[in-house]
């Protein structure tokens, strides 16, 4: 009796561990059951194409809320970077374009982590005041309508939202594959990756361990900034227009939703990078299932709803 | 027996993922009987009072409560039973009235159906006046010091009718004057018929209050005596299951005259804590910081570290004036510090046993940014087995562990960094007579090799024990320092009472 107690408790910690995993499955023989033609690698690039900024975003967030933070600015850093690229690609060719889009969004993180790590705001205050003032910018720069990528280099760019390696992957695999390798290299391999969690876990007891907290969650912004920046540039070039108005509309809510259910703490200290990724395809799935199944899109809003409160009931902490 | 039982719990098992942290305990408590519950760090109190108190629920056992059988799912519930627990951090709001405090989610209403404030008021001035407590109770609770705050706890256990009290440490951040006044309220409690369990380790106090002892060891029950059959020997002798050693001073006269200096500090002034204090550290020498709550001791340290700025005053490290804007500059020096407040201030709880030990030492194991695992690992496991540190595994969260061994993974923090000093601020606090004695062997040691230790600590029993030379403090300033085997206990608290009068004659009291 006792060792089934004891069971049952450690299979609890495993279905917390690997929450998001058993929901991805669950999804997935639903879809088996219900979708017909699912089965296919046709979806499979689908979901890779469509999933490829919320998981760029998703890491940045994953980082930022491992130290306790949140960056709801990262839709408007999408739509500057997008805008940026755009227009400036054939003033300076299809890389500076790209680079100066990732530098200037780096400027934004920088504000933000300067402002958070040095001079206290509270994170949600900071990025709520760049998610406005940074789209407002974003809009400016085409004096608020939408800029057509067009020109000389436009369809190289526009290769980025619609290449196929080896004429079937999505070219979007690969963002998605670099931004999940460094990002988990740096948590899981480094100092920085070991400071970011500490700091989020625990700043007092961090900070008289030596480490810089402001440097930390400076970095942390500027990351976070940097991914939105290249989700822009994806994002831009797969419609084929920048528009500041709509380009990463809602991008942050989608980027913390799949943090959430992905089981990184919301209170700092555990990244689950992941699980963020997992979180990403569960978001998208819900969008696919319900598409292919010719359902209201709405009601995939009232799907994701329901999965991100029960997944995150499910990782919750038991008072201690 | 004789004894009228209040609560009988019978056979209690509760396991946790890999732990049995009961294995079947029995504990009894008599009507208005004051009962120490003694153990090391890990032996179970916490646990047996949490399952008392619907916070844990027990996996096998029976628990009966003033005549019949109770299973309380939660805090609240245990509380309508009489069962009221004061905790070490308390649970109240700091910056609602005292009052407001006393009457926290079952504010009575008045016939107009809204908050009756002036029964409030009067019910807690009445209650806190019976205690012998007489505050504003308008005032926000966070006006009033710990000691008022653990009070106002009490006030409310009383005050919903409870049948026993749970003190889980209270007398930890008390200085001994509190600490009386503490005493008399419980007295007062017995006086009504109200049980008092009492946990702490301060072994003098079990003995001065307690009428019965339970100790408990490695989730099982140790012992159960009445406090007349037992003395301060055979108690620890059944906490820690060996004939305990009475901690005494290795140390004879003082030595280190003409060692080399390592570290001093100059008129030191900060805000009204500190007052123009100076001292000087010597290489490997253990330097006691005395003096009573509020003296400025851990103002001093963390001025010393980094962690805080002075207004005034100069710091030499060396022989080199030094300004440590943080932490970090002072550890790159080599200083380490081990806080008082292990939760806030020395563990990241989420993280595990193997980072909370390299978190400051990761750039030496480091090539460009990138953690070495096999270096990691093998500093680990060395300070793991060298300070027996107790651990499932290194990558157990450190929040899991007990706090001694979570005060050993912080003193690991600092001395695999191959330190020049290290701080240490109440290095035993909330720690077993186990850990202690192990703490205080790891203290010589470092000494003997050369590094100096600054401590400081609330009992003077263990400053006496330990320290080459002591500096008694008070009112953020210098008083005077005891050397080698002049120093004692006595000693000590001569010369912080002999000052008060020459503060006063000076104004410095009330500045």
């Amino acid at each position: 009796m006792n060792s089934a107690a004891r069971n049952k408790e450690d299979v609890i910690v495993m279905m917390k561990q690997y929450s998001a995993f058993i929901l991805l499955a669950l999804m997935l023989l639903l879809n088996l059951f219900i979708t017909p033609n699912f089965f296919r690698m046709g979806t499979l690039w689908n979901i890779i194409s469509q999933t490829c900024t919320i998981i760029l975003t998703g890491m940045g967030m994953t980082m930022v809320i491992s130290t306790g933070g949140i960056d709801i600015s990262v839709g408007a850093v999408m739509a500057l970077g997008g805008v940026i690229s755009g227009m400036m690609l054939d003033k300076i060719g299809l890389i500076p374009a790209i680079l100066l889009a990732i530098a200037v969004c780096c400027l934004s993180g920088a504000l933000a982590g300067f402002m958070i790590g040095k001079l206290k705001v509270q994170a949600m205050v900071v990025t709520l005041a760049l998610l406005m003032g940074i789209r407002g910018v974003a809009q400016l720069m085409n004096d608020g309508k939408i800029f057509y990528i067009e020109g000389e280099l436009a369809e190289s760019y526009k290769l980025l939202g619609s290449a196929k390696i080896a004429g079937v992957v999505p070219v979007q695999l690969i963002p998605i594959v670099i931004s999940v390798a460094v990002t988990w290299f740096i948590l899981e391999k480094t100092i920085l990756g070991r400071h970011i969690q500490a700091v989020g876990d625990n700043p007092r007891s961090s900070m008289l361990a030596g480490i810089n907290t402001a440097k930390t969650l400076m970095f942390v912004y500027v990351y976070s900034a940097a991914f939105a920046a290249i989700a822009g540039v994806f994002a831009s070039a797969k419609i084929g227009a920048a528009d500041g108005n709509s380009l990463g509309l809602l991008a942050e809510l989608d980027a913390i939703a799949a943090v959430a259910v992905g089981g990184t703490s919301m209170s700092g200290g555990r990244a689950k990078v992941f699980g963020t990724v997992v979180g990403a395809l569960i978001m998208q799935l819900i969008n696919i299932t319900v598409n292919m199944n010719n359902i209201t899109y709405e009601y995939a809003q009232i799907f994701k709803a329901i999965i991100i409160v029960f997944a995150v009931y499910l990782q919750r902490e038991k008072a201690s | 027996m004789g004894r009228e039982l209040l609560l009988e719990m019978k056979g209690i098992v509760k396991n946790f993922p890999g732990v049995r942290a009961l294995q079947g305990v029995n504990f009894s408590v008599a009507k208005g009987e004051v009962h120490a519950l003694m153990g090391e760090n890990g032996a179970g109190k916490s646990t047996l009072i949490k399952t008392l108190t619907g916070i844990y629920q027990k996996d096998e056992g029976t628990i009966i409560f003033d005549g019949r059988e109770i299973n309380p799912k939660t805090a609240i519930e245990a509380q309508k039973e009489g069962i009221s627990t004061i905790y070490q951090e308390l649970n109240l709001v700091p910056f609602q009235t005292v009052y407001e405090n006393m009457y926290l989610g079952r504010e009575p209403l008045n016939k107009f159906g809204k908050v009756d404030r002036k029964k409030m008021i009067q019910d807690t001035e009445k209650v806190l006046g019976d205690l012998g407590i007489h505050v504003d109770v308008t005032a926000p609770l966070l006006t009033y010091g710990t000691a008022v705050q653990q009070m106002v706890a009490i006030g409310r256990a009383i005050s919903i009718n409870a049948k026993l009290v749970i003190m889980d440490e209270s007398t930890s951040s008390l200085d001994t004057k509190e600490v009386q006044v503490l005493f008399d309220v419980i007295r007062k409690l017995k006086a009504k018929g109200i049980a008092v369990i009492f946990i702490s380790h301060r072994l003098d106090e079990i003995f001065e209050i307690c009428e019965h002892v339970t100790i408990l060891k490695d989730g099982r029950l140790s012992g159960e005596v009445s406090i007349e059959e037992i003395d301060q020997l055979k108690l620890i002798s059944y906490m820690i299951g060996r004939e305990a050693k009475k901690l005494e001073r290795t140390k004879g006269e003082y030595e280190l005259q003409d060692a080399p200096e390592l570290a001093r500090m100059e008129n030191i002034e900060q805000g009204m804590r500190l007052n123009g204090i100076g001292i000087d550290i010597k290489k490997g020498e253990v330097l006691g910081l005395a003096g009573l709550l509020g003296s400025g001791r851990t103002e001093l340290a963390k001025v010393l570290f980094g962690a805080t700025q002075p207004d005034k005053g100069e710091v030499i490290w060396m022989n080199e004036p030094v300004h440590f804007k943080s932490p970090k500059n002072s550890i790159e020096k080599g200083i380490g510090f081990c806080t008082e407040d292990r939760k806030v201030e020395g563990i990241i709880p989420h993280l595990s046993v193997k980072e909370n030990i390299t978190i400051a030492l990761l750039p030496q194991i480091s090539k460009f940014g990138v953690v070495s695992k096999k270096k990691q690992n093998e500093i680990v496991n060395e300070y793991i087995k060298r300070l027996k540190i107790k651990t499932p595994s290194p990558n157990q969260m450190i929040r899991n562990l007990s706090g001694g061994n979570q005060q050993k993974v912080l003193l690991a923090r600092w001395i695999c960094m191959n330190p020049k000093l290290i701080i240490m601020d109440e290095p035993t606090r909330g720690i077993d007579v186990g850990a202690k004695a192990e703490i205080e062997t790891l203290i010589q040691e470092l000494a003997s090799n050369g590094i100096s230790v600054l401590m400081i600590s609330s009992e003077l029993a263990e400053l006496e024990r330990n320290c080459d030379r002591v500096i008694v403090m008070r009112e953020g300033k210098n008083l005077g320092e005891l050397r080698g085997l002049d120093i004692n206990q006595n000693a000590i608290m001569e010369t912080i009472a002999a000052a008060a009068g020459e503060l006063e004659k000076e104004g410095g009291l009330n500045e």
